[in-house]
């Protein structure tokens, strides 16, 4: 016998709209009620956004707690598979360091130089104040790129500022808290940097891919372009300071510019948050 | 008197563990990412909701699973509200099956918790890139569709023998 119309109906209320001891609230109801906060995150009403921040820092506290045994895992893997490469490391290591003295010395004189010509151009100077931050969630989600630090308005974490590692840009501020914000990664399909190409001086605009390599948009012609070029940060926009270095150049032979990041970013420990403010 | 206590806490414990599971897995979010495997991943949430859903509702309050929702989003970042009502549309298409079926049948069940995800996550995509306008990578989407609805049937085996050992006594 097939089933009637009348049957599925019956089916439908009773999987949506009937209680019982276990269930006080019908799912219709917190459907709806789902479906007001959704829109209501769309829209930014003062007192929601304090329930939302506050809602967030339990959030974030909790989550930090129950993914402890989570993270010494982790630190457990990574360790492990340092421990299985660690000849190689010290090899490559031990090239870089003996390329790097050679490297310093010109490299004094460069910054000395720039820095008497800047002053004689008189060139815009910026203030920079740093904060360093732990991270408290990394959940290297396929998604979403982000992560949460320890230090939020309480601190003066404004958004859109800059998040580095060892001197290379990681990310920007997207969400602010009492005691902590959020870092949208380069690696998000929604990160868009402006930056400065060297040699050369090209500029473009960065984008993340949701992968571990970052692409160059908005550039036609590649043939200016070299393997291992550095990207640095344009400064245009005003909020990152210019020359700070995000990675380097990779060409890919599907015609786009890829850029491989100086940091790796599933090992964040701690970061460097810096504001950059223009001093007239 | 303290043997007694002690099981009648153990006891709820074991009741109340899928609940449990639901707010480690949702605040803590094991899905292996750090092993960095090319498109793997997986939603926990989804397979343990269904599942408790359809076989033994009373285990996962309707008012929890909405909770665990609001604070996945807060784990994860995205807007507040949209794992919420992801997973209880999950709970309601688990409910209607449950409504339906005469005779429980794992295959049918896997058949249909792959079509209660592609809906759901169809939905949550949806009102992600339109609504939000975010964008995501509609490939990563997918392939956890595809990993979420292999592995429902391994994690299914597991709960089903959980399920034998803890709520043996009420079912007889």
């Amino acid at each position: 016998m097939q089933p009637s119309r009348d049957d599925f109906v019956i089916a439908i209320r009773s999987a949506f709209l009937s209680k019982s001891a276990q269930q006080r609230f019908s799912l219709l109801l917190l459907i709806f009620f789902s479906l007001i906060l959704i829109s209501l995150s769309k829209f930014n009403f003062k007192a929601i956004d304090y329930v939302r921040m506050s809602f967030k820092e339990v959030a974030y506290r909790s989550s930090f707690i129950v993914s402890i045994p989570e993270k010494y895992i982790k630190i457990g893997y990574y360790s492990f598979k340092d421990h299985l490469q660690l000849y190689q490391d010290y090899e490559k290591t031990k090239l870089e360091l003996e390329i790097l003295k050679s490297k310093e010395l010109n490299n004094k004189y460069i910054v000395a130089e720039n820095k008497r010509l800047k002053e004689t151009i008189e060139e815009i100077k910026f203030s920079n104040e740093d904060v360093y931050a732990k991270v408290l969630l990394d959940k290297d989600s396929p998604f979403l790129k982000s992560f949460i630090i320890n230090k939020g308005s309480k601190q003066k974490i404004k958004l859109g500022m800059a998040v580095l590692d060892k001197g290379y840009l990681v990310g920007k501020i997207i969400e602010v808290n009492f005691s902590t914000s959020r870092v949208l990664l380069l690696t998000d399909l929604n990160s868009k940097i402006p930056v400065n190409i060297e040699p050369g001086g090209i500029q473009s605009i960065m984008s993340g891919t949701g992968k571990e390599y970052g692409e160059i948009q908005y550039f036609k012609n590649q043939k200016n372009l070299s393997e291992g070029d550095i990207v640095y940060t344009s400064g245009a926009g005003g909020v990152f300071k210019s020359g700070i270095p995000i990675g380097k150049i990779i060409l890919s032979q599907n015609k786009n510019i890829q850029i491989n990041y100086f940091t790796d970013f599933s090992q964040l420990r701690f970061v460097k948050i810096s504001l950059f403010e223009e001093i007239n | 008197m303290v043997k007694f206590q002690k099981s009648k806490i153990t006891n709820q414990f074991l009741k109340n563990f899928p609940l449990i599971l639901l707010f480690i897995s949702v605040l803590n979010e094991f899905d292996f990412n750090y092993l960095n495997l090319k498109y793997f991943s997986f939603n926990f949430p989804f397979i343990l909701v269904f599942y408790w859903s359809l076989k033994k509702n009373d285990s996962l309050s309707y008012g929890f699973i909405f909770i665990a929702g609001l604070f996945n989003d807060a784990v994860i970042g995205l807007p507040i509200g949209l794992s919420s009502l992801s997973y209880l549309l999950v709970c309601g298409f688990a409910a209607y099956l449950r409504n339906i079926t005469l005779r429980p049948d794992l295959i049918k069940d896997w058949l249909f918790f792959l079509m209660t995800i592609c809906v759901t996550n169809s939905l949550i995509y949806f009102l992600i890139v339109v609504f939000f306008k975010v964008n995501l990578n509609y490939l990563d989407y997918v392939f956890n569709i595809i990993f979420t609805f292999l592995l429902y049937i391994v994690i299914a085996y597991f709960f089903d023998i959980y399920q034998r050992f803890v709520f043996k006594k009420e079912n007889d």
